[in-house]
């Protein structure tokens, strides 16, 4: 981190620094999440390793449970982020995308019998379909952005309406139920390793995105169509494909993460699956200190945003709140983490602490 | 549709050079009225029957008094540049917490109201506050309303239940009779055709709303603002306190409009008017509302609410009764509209530029 040179030089200059570094809120957060649970009870960090009903080993404790749960939002919110930088907008369809991805996997693997013996078709064919069609109606979400000037919010809100229904469609508003255990993995332990699965996809997906911002411009022409798209147009880019292109890229993380969904059921139910998802995922990305009006974007604090957002989901089960209020506490958290980092409020208390040095100057 | 694509066609000829000279508010609310027309003339001539009776409309009218009501204060907001996507969550909290109030504590029907009231200022008073003066995203903001709302609503009672309070049963049951509209029905009886009470609080919410925007300093700076804020600033419009509001009316708005759903179902659950929100924004968009500001009108809401709830009827009339073909026409209205408006105003914008 270039941090560390500056601390060096002063303690005070560092801390500044490390305030001013996007993914401060959102490690802050978790930290205090966790000193918050530490205090309270501290067998929240205890892992267990046990044998599950198949005998195989397994790890089991809260935090793996966060890892485990957030693994889905994690990897929404790296689509996610994508969206929200070149188009200064937010996807709310990913949930109902999610039910669209799921509910192909299963008519693929089904082939149209609810309750088949055998798979009918090799699960990566399925994905592969999954992630086809969950792109395509990606791109008709960035067609309808990019090329017919629609907010974002709203033309998602087309798939948002839709996507449910358009899912039961698919399967013929039957619930397929997929008894072959090799399809269980996905969502739950490969047999002998006894971290689960969701993990290791959502690192997978971590590093693919780290290359790919790292190796293309990706995240030059993201910036750049996101701060101002019609001088990224002056500057020889297409703006209009880029911004297609991040809502596609978030069509794949809306697969990838439809197939650990249906995969920890084995089943899918339309109308609950992936409930509310795109607003915790929007909620990941703002966590993240990223504008939701667009332009430059931390892919790191979205992705740690996303775990502070299922800690404090984990942190509230356990505390025995109910799902349905759940809701209810996440709003006060979110208010009181947008108010803190608010422009204004933030130059209010600079203003306080500079009136303070000044006092003590004085005296 | 086919009129809309006849007026882009025409461009040029006597109604496209009328059209062309409409400002953006007047051109998408012609749209709105037009289309809606279409539809219930095209309803009542090819599947007549129960289009045909009057008490099919005014029953639409029933089945939305409220969603009119959150929408207009959706529009108010989207017209200031804004969004208030908390409205659902408010509506269902205010018939929770009335039919508590009614049926636990024996309470008085005009205490349930100030509630409702009460309720939906608070969230607009709040939403406002964080939006306008602490300059957060309306999106954010509002999402956590929603939440808040919802989680709420099942703090309160989880369960639904229905609401036995004399007085409102009989204030629930009221039916105002339309006069001069009426149908026979099956015995061969003159019916008269009714509405609820709220549907004349919907209306009366639509014609102060109206006006206001139309012809009230206060309302005319709602367009100001959402049109362009750093003009608005430098007409010497207090931005911050018109931003506020806005949301302050649309929460006021949702507070009536909750209490005119709870009127209408006369229960509380945590379920009530899931996915409200989602279709007062479509509504306003069908209406002729763009969520950038500065365009849009609420008769246009009106006949927004109208339109989305005839092609409803339409589609279960013809047969396609299972539940998601409602998600999926409702899904390709808005798409149509959407497009059909973006056309619309590009070619405008071309058009403006050029001459």
């Amino acid at each position: 981190m270039a941090n560390s040179e500056k601390a060096k030089t002063s303690s005070a200059g560092f801390l500044k620094n490390l305030v001013r570094n996007q993914c401060f809120i959102p490690v802050a957060a978790l930290l205090l999440l966790a000193v918050f649970n530490l205090i309270a009870d501290p067998s929240f960090f205890k892992i267990t390793l046990g044998y599950n009903s198949a005998g195989n080993p397994v790890l089991s404790g809260f935090i793996i449970d966060i890892i485990n749960n957030g693994s889905e939002l994690a990897i929404l919110a790296i689509g996610m982020t994508l969206v929200t930088a070149a188009s200064g907008g937010q996807d709310i369809s990913v949930g109902a995308a999610i039910a669209i991805a799921g509910s192909v996997i299963l008519r693929v693997l089904c082939g149209g019998n609810a309750r088949p013996e055998t798979l009918q078709a090799p699960i990566i064919v399925a994905f592969l379909v999954a992630c086809v069609v969950a792109m395509l109606f990606g791109a008709f979400n960035g067609i309808l952005v990019a090329y017919f000037k629609i907010q974002p919010m709203i033309a998602t809100l087309i798939l948002y309406t839709a996507g449910r229904s358009i899912a039961a469609w698919i399967n013929n508003n039957e619930l397929p139920v997929i008894s072959d255990p090799k399809f269980a993995y996905f969502g739950g332990f490969i047999p002998g390793i006894p971290i689960p699965t969701p993990c290791f996809i959502a690192i997978a997906c971590m590093i693919v995105i780290g290359i790919v911002l790292k190796v293309t411009n990706l995240r030059l022409y993201t910036q750049a169509v996101g701060i101002n798209q019609s001088s990224s147009k002056l500057n020889g880019l297409n703006p209009e494909l880029i911004k297609v292109l991040a809502f596609v890229i978030l069509g794949l993380c809306v697969a990838v993460a439809g197939l650990i969904k249906v995969s920890r059921v084995s089943s899918i139910n339309y109308s609950v699956i992936a409930k509310d998802i795109e607003m915790d995922a929007i909620l990941a990305v703002a966590l993240g200190g990223n504008a939701l009006s667009g332009g430059k974007f931390n892919m790191a604090a979205s992705i740690i945003g996303a775990f502070v957002i299922q800690c404090l989901t984990t942190t509230l089960y356990k505390f025995g709140v109910s799902s349905t209020a759940l809701p209810a506490y996440k709003a006060v958290v979110v208010i009181l983490l947008v108010v803190v980092s608010a422009p204004t409020v933030r130059e209010y208390f600079d203003k306080i602490t500079k009136k303070m040095k000044l006092s003590k100057e004085v005296a | 549709m086919a009129k809309t694509d006849k007026n882009n066609a025409s461009a040029g000829k006597g109604l496209g050079v009328k059209l062309a000279g409409m400002t953006d508010t007047n051109l998408l609310l012609t749209i709105t009225i037009a289309v809606f027309f279409l539809l219930y003339i095209g309803a009542m001539i090819f599947l007549g029957s129960g289009f045909l009776k009057p008490q099919t409309f005014f029953n639409i009218l029933n089945a939305n008094a409220a969603l009119i009501i959150l929408a207009s204060g959706m529009s108010l907001v989207m017209i200031t540049g804004g969004i208030d996507i908390s409205v659902g969550g408010v509506t269902a909290l205010v018939s929770m917490c009335c039919a508590v109030y009614l049926d636990y504590k024996g309470g008085n029907v005009f205490m349930a109201v100030i509630i409702a009231l009460a309720i939906g200022l608070a969230f607009g008073a709040f939403q406002g506050f964080l939006v306008a003066y602490l300059d957060i995203q309306p999106f954010i903001v509002t999402l956590a309303g929603m939440f808040f709302a919802r989680g709420m609503t099942t703090i309160v009672n989880t369960s639904p239940f229905n609401v036995e309070n004399e007085a409102f049963v009989a204030l629930k049951m009221t039916r105002v009779n339309v006069p001069g509209m009426g149908s026979v029905n099956k015995l061969g009886k003159y019916v008269n055709a009714y509405v609820e009470i709220g549907v004349l609080v919907a209306l009366l919410v639509v014609i102060v709303m109206f006006v206001m925007l139309r012809w009230m300093k206060l309302g005319r700076n709602f367009y100001a603002v959402g049109g362009n804020k750093q003009s608005a600033l430098m007409l010497g419009i207090n931005v911050k306190r018109t931003k506020f509001l806005s949301h302050l009316i649309c929460g006021l708005l949702a507070g009536i409009g909750g209490f005119v759903y709870f009127l209408h179902v006369g229960s509380g659950s945590p379920s009530h008017a899931s996915g409200a929100e989602m279709d007062a924004i479509a509504s306003s968009i069908i209406g002729g509302t763009m969520l950038t500001g500065g365009v849009g009108n609420v008769l246009g809401t009106f006949f927004g609410v109208l339109s989305l709830s005839t092609i409803q009827n339409i589609v279960s009339s013809v047969g396609f009764d299972e539940a998601w073909w409602t998600g999926i026409t409702k899904a390709v209205m808005l798409c149509l509209f959407l497009v059909v408006q973006s056309v619309v105003m590009s070619v405008r914008k071309k058009r403006n530029s050029a001459g």
